[in-house]
């Protein structure tokens, strides 16, 4: 077995144990998919009716809130994932187990990938629950069967990236508090970006960081795909920030790991 | 000591050495495991024990030394290293939240043994260390002993050629230590090399070829069990007289007694054995001195340390505490 086959086999290894183990302590994914519809139903029914008037459409008021906002509720969502990623990866890192992995002839970023798939998994299963409150309570994307897999496959690309990242941080916490503190500018990001409200709305200063934040181009491309709004080049700023938040991630966690485990 | 060295040791470290920050903890370590044999390595906690086996199984870095485990060199073949061991950590090195059958297909998928093959060697080692009723149970339900067998068993999964067990019995009840003596023996019967730690003399004498004795990230006497007992002097006979005539009588007649008046008892120097019982009782019976009572006092980790530290365990822990 050549050394890429191997890492590809010992990848999808892992990948089943953390699929597994995500099925065994269900609580977290109930958690983490929970926060976002409640920012959905927040949103929607408490600030909608008044916001939806001030994005300057013709037809505003609550439902026309509930189109806007439905795309950046969906982001945050990938981001929650990412967090609940960091604190599975700093419960992980204290057991037992990582040691054995450590001690075995496995490919060593097989323990890291397999966190990262199962990551990705959990955000398109996650994802794909809250677009279905979203729906159940009005939403009514007009995207075609191929926007449709575009769609998918943002989710899936920000939510490999974010997750690499997100590894890293629960590598680097000393503590499982500190992985579920560490990931909260991600959850927060989306708020000072286009998930809630237009940027041209916002003071310059913001506007001018919102503009120029990674989550901006990225929720203005799933718009675009599911509301029919124009993207511009927002794609290929989604795939660019994403592309360098993974190598990131990526070479940061590939580092943290090849640490001497702290006796 | 010389060994037939005709085999190629199954483990062979020279001159480890290891730091944590300013604190040493192994200061110029040197073993040697020949194949089927069990090498026990014995110390107080503090001592190195844990650290050795963390650098043999490639977990840590030396901070210098050679190491050679299975004909691989840690420096430069690592992987051929993990490729040809198995490991069972103080704290048990399995998966909580799935059940005994799916952590050893885990192990299994993880050396690639395919699918049949790796159900079929987990259905074996479930049978072998019978876990066969709680295959299906989460671990996390299991019982110490239960979790233990299953770690060693994980350890199996890609048979291995050298074992390594930190503290094997460590927190098991008696008749969990009792089977994992017996599964131990039954492995190194197999012919496969085992180092394992531990802080009881009693265990490496039930299990070990070879002991060596880690004090303080040196190693302070190495030798078979037997020799190691000869050179520790705290075996005794203790034996409590009925009055003070008969003390006085029996301390003149047995050589080396030191006599506690007190007490009315006498302590007489004794390797514990059979014939030197024999022999201290036949002296007191052709005297007719009255004897109330006789312990026979063995060796134990206390006295090997005195002996070969000048310290009791005890202080030890003591300036450990201090520290």
């Amino acid at each position: 077995m050549t050394t890429m086959t191997a890492a590809l086999t010992d990848s999808a290894t892992m990948l089943r144990r953390n699929l597994r183990r995500m099925v065994r302590y269900p609580s977290m994914t109930v958690l983490l998919i929970g926060m976002p519809i409640v920012f959905l139903l927040l949103f929607v029914y408490v600030f909608g009716g008044t916001l939806g008037n001030g994005l300057g459409q013709a037809s505003g008021g609550r439902s026309a809130y509930l189109e806007y906002v439905v795309p950046g509720i969906l982001m945050t969502t990938v981001a929650a994932v990412a967090q609940g990623t960091a604190i599975s990866v700093a419960m992980d890192m204290t057991e037992g187990i990582i040691a054995r992995f450590r001690t075995m002839a496995i490919a060593r970023v097989s323990v890291l990938t397999g966190h990262v798939l199962g990551a990705v998994v959990q955000t398109l299963l996650a994802v794909g629950v809250v677009l279905g409150v979203a729906v159940a309570i009005g939403y009514r994307p007009d995207a075609t069967p191929l926007e449709w897999l575009a769609l998918a496959g943002v989710f899936a690309m920000v939510g490999f990236a974010l997750t690499w990242l997100s590894v890293a941080l629960g590598m680097v916490s000393k503590t499982v508090e500190a992985a579920s503190n560490l990931p909260m500018p991600l959850l927060l990001l989306p708020f000072l970006g286009s998930a809630f409200v237009p940027v041209d709305s916002m003071p310059v200063g913001l506007r001018w960081f919102a503009e120029y934040q990674p989550f901006t181009p990225i929720i203005e491309t799933v718009r675009g795909l599911a509301n029919g709004t124009g993207i511009g080049h927002a794609a290929v700023e989604s795939i660019a920030w994403s592309a360098g938040i993974a190598l990131l991630g990526y070479l940061w966690s590939k580092r943290l790991y090849a640490r001497d485990p702290v006796r | 000591m010389t060994t037939t060295t005709t085999a190629v040791p199954a483990i062979e470290a020279v001159g480890l050495r290891k730091s944590f920050g300013s604190h040493l903890v192994l200061d110029g370590i040197d073993l040697s495991v020949q194949p089927g044999s069990v090498f026990a390595l014995l110390g107080p906690n503090g001592a190195g024990k844990t650290t050795t086996v963390h650098i043999l199984s490639t977990l840590i870095r030396p901070d210098a030394g050679q190491v050679r485990v299975a004909g691989h060199d840690l420096a430069r073949d690592p992987q051929g290293i993990r490729a040809s061991i198995g490991v069972t950590g103080q704290f048990s090195a399995v998966d909580n939240l799935l059940t005994g059958e799916e952590n050893l297909i885990l192990m299994a998928d993880l050396h690639h043994l395919g699918r049949t093959a790796g159900r079929r060697r987990a259905s074996e080692l479930l049978q072998r260390f019978d876990l066969v009723e709680a295959r299906g149970k989460p671990v996390s339900t299991y019982s110490g002993g239960m979790r233990r067998r299953l770690d060693l068993a994980m350890g199996l999964v890609g048979s291995p050629k050298v074992i390594f067990l930190d503290e094997p019995t460590t927190g098991l009840d008696p008749r969990s230590r009792r089977e994992m003596w017996h599964i131990v023996r039954g492995l190194a019967a197999s012919g496969v090399a085992i180092l394992l730690t531990t802080q009881q003399l009693e265990e490496a004498d039930e299990l070990a070829d070879r002991v060596a004795v880690l004090d303080k990230g040196v190693l302070v006497a190495e030798g078979s069990p037997d020799e190691l007992k000869r050179r520790v002097p705290g075996g005794h006979i203790a034996l409590r007289f009925v009055e003070a005539g008969g003390l006085a009588q029996a301390g003149g007649l047995l050589p080396g007694a030191v006599p506690d008046g007190d007490a009315l008892t006498l302590r007489i120097p004794s390797d514990g054995s059979l014939a030197s019982l024999r022999s201290v009782l036949d002296r007191l019976d052709q005297r007719a001195i009255e004897v109330e009572s006789l312990t026979v006092h063995t060796p134990d980790l206390d006295d090997v340390f005195f002996a070969l530290t000048g310290r009791t365990e005890q202080s030890h822990d003591e300036m450990e505490t201090v520290r």
